[in-house]
């Protein structure tokens, strides 16, 4: 470790913390309608919309109403952005004349941006027009984390609410979403990276003549205004194949610092949106000091794995740093390795080294914080979500052991709430280990492995994960563009997205119609270091013993290996 | 006539039993064990259920021999499998036969009960008491048993209720009034009541409390619903688990037994807690039936649990319910001693509960030197003269209220002494009720009568409070009177000059609140009150109204058990939540010692795992499913008696609660899974 990397430690720490809690402000002030600091900018535009589309900003939707419109709007979306990747070779802003996609990679690719996943089984350079990147995956982009949050936001009003029927506006909550939390910041996001080096360009790419002679193409195009909502909007797919690892998407040490805070950014604020809506700000140090807890945690292992010298290799004559395999040696290890657990910690999946080559422990620790189902921070609403399911399950372990019918924030947990809790309990088992064990299973999906033995698993295992976390990074050698992959994964994405958006909204919707028990000593508390510790063994109890025994015929066997030396 | 609060012991009859028919309970528990292998039974409990299928899959392995596991070990899977089971019925049984055992001799007395059914008014047929339905009006005679519970439209008789609760002493009822609800197979003892029957066949009290304690027929409470709904979600993601590992292990070119699998499958499953649930909530309600209040549902303990307010009757749950005597105040010039014996023997003839008192205080207070009864000639109270007295010579001694003092001397008020006229104005203002002590024409003194807070019922508000309950004391007294008791008795709000109207407002706008509220009532115009709190308790000795509004009746009638059934309704729900992350934070260890154990032949490595050090594979796997069958044996008895509860506020409680359930559940399971690991292999059973 260099004196670099502990600063860079440093300032993404500050980065992501310090601006949090007014970003959070912010974002549940618009949430509500309340007056801000843009609105007299914004607020014609928001009105002009709504009267474009003949929304009545003031007529609230059940949460059965607003899950219809999320589920159109979603559809929609998926045919949309479908047929653009099909038709991209006739809808012009398109100078490589690349081709349309086939269907199956169309279709994994249209699910993967809309449901805020940006898995990518193809590379950006080779495979999309300027049309696709901008009018297909941009708008995905934006309108995916505004529909997380949304869903976020409707949880938030579920538990605050009292003896409500409705629980928001869907048109309204992603207008206001897009506009004044996603729009602002990535414009200014953008002219930051432009600034640092990233191209936004129309041209075509450059050709040229190496010194060696031979020929080079250069991919160009539009790509800072989506390098920046990639990461802000906790999308990560990348611009080009090799994502932030790229120098046109990630040129500098101060690219590289603020792309990594970006991810982290938003879905930190919104903890503290949360805390807005319930009027209790405990309640979001407490999450925040649980998410703290495993990010640190997660980050110590795979920096400390990343550092550690090959043990194959430990008799050779050769000096080594660390594993230096897959890492940009302009980023380092440090850089990389908090990348890493930062854009899988957060359901992100853009990186700037490869997975595939991380060693084995500090691979898992991606692979765990998406089998967590993405919580600690986590996709933008999606992440926090997925944090207060597991509240409710705590709470609901837990708190029976007051002597009470479990409560969180007054709203009683009854049997209709733990069943819904339960069916997303059962997403991401499902998603990974059914669709895990089919693909290693199968004989013909099994081909996509490259590697022999326990990595070999790791990537099937790691590719499902990612997919049914809806973070989108991948094992860099695993084959995934075969149609039953795609399919697959795309099924994958489905699940993990609308297996939890759907049961939170009906959560939501239960939990509005409740009344609300009056909180005092009477009351289960969840602020406060032993909740906080009770909710991180919770997660780690309910959401890792899921997967133990997976992971240890993965990483764990291989790490062992490893050290035994075959 | 209100029953007697204090009955002497709750149920003499159960004590005896439990004596003589520890072992025959234990044995009727162990027979039913296995007939609750039922499937249709088990279906009730989905975690035991799916343990009963992989016993059975486990028992037809043992018939295929397969190279990897020996035909021994995989007998000794498949028996600890059915013993995981038997342990469970065991505890459901036992929990059954507590509760059962005092139901089933209440009902013996009404196999055969006759009835006399009215046809027309004065034409009666007689019929079984099981085909009485809602509506049909019997007439009961002395020495015959009231054949349902009903209420009394005619007639007025004694009844002892003994059967029901145990009280030996007969109670009066009678139609009209607060006295008229009467209960199935009690004993009319003197007179005939014409009883209009309330409940259907299978409605009754007695049902209810059958009802109650009874595996297969008991309604699931609502928290035990949303807790089925959780263990059956971890059941299912445990069936993930184990069902994607065969395909995993092959991946890795190995292959994982199936007798193993479904060893993991059983221990990591919640199995402990599934198992016991149903004996957590039979001898929750078994703890209700012992302090002999019927609960009409589950649903009303546990609401008892999360109650925030409690509307509490001043008369008979904070206070005696009587006035009694608390100090003698001598006027100006006048001896103690003169006053005191004064006070005695004008209380002499007074047989009110006040008078009473009076002569028990001074009794109190050190040897009196009564003169001889007979030289007395005591003058009894009176309505009329609201007086009592005594003549003993030529002194009369008289005692009453101040008017009627004051009446009998032919003084006016102002012709007291200022001393005396300061003392009992303070008196009233206090909430007390003066009385004046005169013997021939002097005023002696004046007598503090007030109502006297029950001992102990001030440290049980403070234990409320600490758990965060407010109590609220409803009286019909002026709010000074109010005050002062609410004062001594430590209640945290007073309702005064209280109306049936007033309380029901009051507990619905604590609703709207959020609040849950329970209070406890016996008359009519009390229904809608009890029928409006989220706890109910009716006063069995009250009316029908109020009994059907409610949601328990306590059959003792005594107000203060709504704190008990507080106490029970929150250890319910603690017993449950504490054994359930008992159960789920086991699973650590075991996954553990089996997850070695499972891959040893895939990846050796992985033997670094074996944390515990265990023996071989096969005792590991073996040591984890017996570990995982006597857990739920060694638990029986703190399901059956349930967690303390503290009375502390709820931080405290998690703390304790998590240290002692979550702490211990993680720790526990890799000493005892050693153990056992440890003793199998000395006893050369792997």
């Amino acid at each position: 470790m260099h004196i670099q990397d502990y600063w860079l430690i440093l300032a993404f720490f500050v980065l992501v913390l310090v601006p949090a809690p007014f970003l959070g402000r912010y974002i549940f002030r618009v949430m509500e309608g309340h007056k801000t600091l843009l609105s007299p900018v914004l607020l014609p535009i928001e009105r002009f919309c709504y009267r474009l589309a003949g929304v009545d900003s003031q007529a609230e939707q059940d949460w059965k109403g607003y899950s219809t419109a999320l589920l159109m709007f979603t559809l929609a979306c998926l045919i949309g952005l479908f047929a653009i990747l099909m038709l991209q070779g006739r809808l012009g802003l398109n100078p490589e004349h690349i081709a349309g996609m086939d269907w199956p990679l169309a279709l994994n690719t249209a699910v993967s941006f809309v449901t805020n996943t940006n898995w990518q089984a193809y590379s950006g350079e080779a495979s999309l027009s300027y049309f696709s990147q901008m009018l297909g995956l941009g708008v995905q982009n934006f309108v995916s984390p505004a529909v997380g949050l949304a869903v976020l936001v409707v949880f938030c009003r579920g538990i605050a609410r009292r003896s409500s029927n409705s629980i928001g506006n869907f048109w309204v909550d992603m207008t206001r979403g897009v506009l004044y939390v996603l729009l602002p910041f990535c414009l200014l996001l953008a002219l930051f990276l432009v600034w640092q080096g990233v191209p936004q360009s129309f041209m075509a790419y450059v050709h040229a003549k190496t010194l060696l002679g031979a020929d080079q193409s250069i991919p160009l195009g539009p790509a800072a205004s989506q390098i920046a909502i990639k990461q802000l909007g906790t999308n990560g797919g990348g611009f080009f194949g090799v994502n932030s690892a790229h120098p046109f998407e990630n040129p500098t040490a101060w690219s590289n610092l603020v792309e990594m805070a970006s991810i982290i950014l938003i879905p930190a604020a919104l903890l503290f949106t949360f805390g807005h809506y319930v009027k209790d700000l405990r309640q979001s140090r407490a999450l925040l000091a649980s998410m703290l807890i495993l990010f640190v945690a997660g980050f110590a292992v795979t920096l400390y794995a990343e550092l550690q010298p090959n043990p194959a290799l430990a008799a050779l004559p050769i000096e080594q740093s660390g594993a230096f395999e897959g890492k940009e040696s302009r980023l380092g290890i440090a850089a990389s390795a908090l990348w890493a657990v930062a854009t899988t910690a957060a359901s992100n999946g853009s990186v700037n080294a490869m997975h595939d080559s991380f060693s084995a422990l500090g691979g898992m620790i991606p692979m765990l914080n998406m089998m967590l189902g993405e919580v600690i921070f986590g996709g933008v609403g999606a992440g926090l979500y997925g944090m207060l399911l597991f509240v409710l399950i705590t709470v609901f372990l837990a708190g029976l052991m007051i002597g009470r019918t479990p409560e969180y924030l007054g709203k009683k947990l009854e049997a209709r709430e733990v069943r819904l809790l339960v069916m997303t309990l059962l997403v991401m088992p499902v998603g990974v280990l059914v669709f895990g064990a089919l693909g290693v299973s199968l004989p013909g999906p099994a081909m996509s492995i490259s590697n022999p033995g326990a990595h070999g698993f790791s990537q099937v295992l790691y590719a499902y994960t990612s997919g049914t976390a809806n973070n989108g990074s991948a094992f860099a050698g695993f084959g995934a563009n075969t149609p039953y992959h795609d399919v697959m994964i795309a099924l994958a994405m489905l699940l993990g997205r609308f297996g939890f958006i759907l049961p939170i909204l009906a959560i939501a919707g239960s939990l509005a119609a409740k009344k609300s028990a009056p909180q005092d000593g009477n009351s289960f508390p969840t602020h406060g270091p032993l909740f906080v510790t009770l909710l991180t063994m919770v997660i780690l109890l309910v959401g890792g013993l899921t997967f133990l025994p997976a992971l240890a015929l993965g990483p764990i066997a291989e790490h062992l290996t490893l050290l035994q030396g075959f | 006539m209100n029953a007697p609060i204090l009955t002497q012991d709750p149920q003499p009859k159960t004590a005896a039993q439990a004596k003589t028919g520890a072992s025959t309970l234990w044995q009727a528990a162990l027979g039913k064990a296995f007939t609750k292998l039922d499937p249709r039974q088990l279906q009730r409990a989905p975690v035991m259920l799916v343990v009963e299928l992989t016993a059975i899959v486990t028992t037809v392995l043992c018939f295929m021999p397969n190279p990897a596991v020996s035909t021994g070990l995989a007998v000794q899977i498949a028996l600890w499998l059915w013993f995981t089971l038997l342990f469970a019925n065991f505890a459901e049984a036992l929990a059954e036969g507590r509760g059962k055992a005092r139901a089933d001799s209440l009902k013996a007395g009404s196999q055969g009960l006759k009835a006399r059914r009215q046809t027309q008014p004065g034409v009666y047929e007689s019929v079984a008491a099981s085909e009485l339905r809602r509506g049909d009006i019997v007439r009961v005679e002395a020495g015959e048993q009231i054949p349902g519970d009903g209420e009394v439209i005619e007639g007025i008789a004694a009844v002892n209720e003994a059967a029901i609760t145990g009280e030996s002493a007969p109670v009066i009822r009678e139609s009209g009034g607060d006295r008229s609800a009467v209960t199935g197979n009690t004993n009319l003892v003197s007179d005939w009541l014409l009883v209009k029957i309330t409940a259907n066949p299978g409605e009754s009290t007695l049902d209810r409390m059958i009802a109650l304690v009874e595996g297969a027929r008991r309604q699931k409470t609502p928290n035990e619903i949303a807790l089925d709904m959780l263990l059956i979600g971890l059941t299912l993601v445990f069936l993930v688990v184990v069902a994607t590992l065969q395909p995993f292990a092959r991946y890795a070119g190995g292959d994982l037994p199936l007798v193993y699998l479904v060893a993991l499958l059983v221990t990591l499953i919640p199995t402990t807690i599934g198992g016991l649930l149903s004996a957590i909530g039979i001898a929750g309600m078994d703890r209700l039936v012992r302090l002999n209040v019927i609960a009409k549902s589950g649903r009303a303990v546990e609401a008892a649990g999360d109650v925030h307010v409690l509307l509490l009757d001043k008369t008979g749950t904070i206070t005696f319910g009587n006035r009694r005597c608390s100090a003698l105040i001598a006027a100006p010039g006048i001896a103690e001693q003169d006053l005191t014996e004064a006070a005695l023997l004008s209380s002499l003839g007074d047989d009110t509960a006040e008078g009473k008192s009076i002569v028990e205080y001074i009794r109190n207070l050190g040897p009196v030197q009564a003169p001889e009864r007979s030289a007395v000639k005591v003058i009894a109270f009176s309505a009329e003269t609201r007086l009592s007295g005594a003549d003993h010579g030529s002194q009369r001694y008289r005692k009453g209220a101040v008017d009627a003092v004051l009446d009998y001397l032919k003084m006016n008020r102002s012709d007291m002494p200022a001393a005396l006229a300061r003392t009992v104005d303070k008196i009233a203002q206090s909430g007390g009720t003066p009385l004046l002590v005169a013997s021939d024409a002097r005023l002696l003194g004046a007598i503090h009568l007030k109502d006297v807070v029950k001992p102990g019922i001030r440290e049980r508000f403070a234990e409320l409070r600490a758990m965060g309950i407010r109590t609220v004391m409803v009286t019909g007294d002026n709010p000074l009177t109010a005050a002062a008791i609410a004062a001594e008795a430590g209640v945290d709000d007073v309702i005064a000059e209280a109306t049936p109207e007033k309380k029901l407002q009051r507990i619905r706008s604590e609703q709207a609140e959020g609040k849950m509220v329970a209070m406890c009532g016996d008359g009519a115009n009390d229904a809608p009150a009890l029928a409006q709190a989220d706890v109910g308790l009716a006063m069995n000795d009250g009316t029908q109204a109020a009994r059907e509004a409610a949601n328990l009746v306590d059959l003792d009638s005594d107000p203060t058990k709504l704190l008990d059934v507080v106490q029970v309704g929150k250890e319910l729900l603690v017993t449950r939540g504490a054994l359930t992350t008992f159960s789920v934070a086991n699973d650590v260890a075991k996954y553990f010692a089996i997850l070695p154990a499972l891959f040893i032949g895939v990846y050796p490595q992985l033997g670094v795992l074996n944390l515990m050090q265990l023996h071989s594979p096969q005792s590991a796997i073996l040591s984890a499913i017996v570990f995982n069958a006597l857990i739920i044996v060694a638990l029986i008895p703190l399901a059956l008696r349930g967690v303390r509860v503290q009375a502390t506020d709820a931080a405290s409680l998690l703390r304790r609660n998590l240290l002692i359930y979550g702490l211990g559940g993680l720790l526990a399971p890799f000493v005892g899974i050693k153990l056992i690991d440890m003793l199998l292999v000395a006893v050369g059973l792997v």
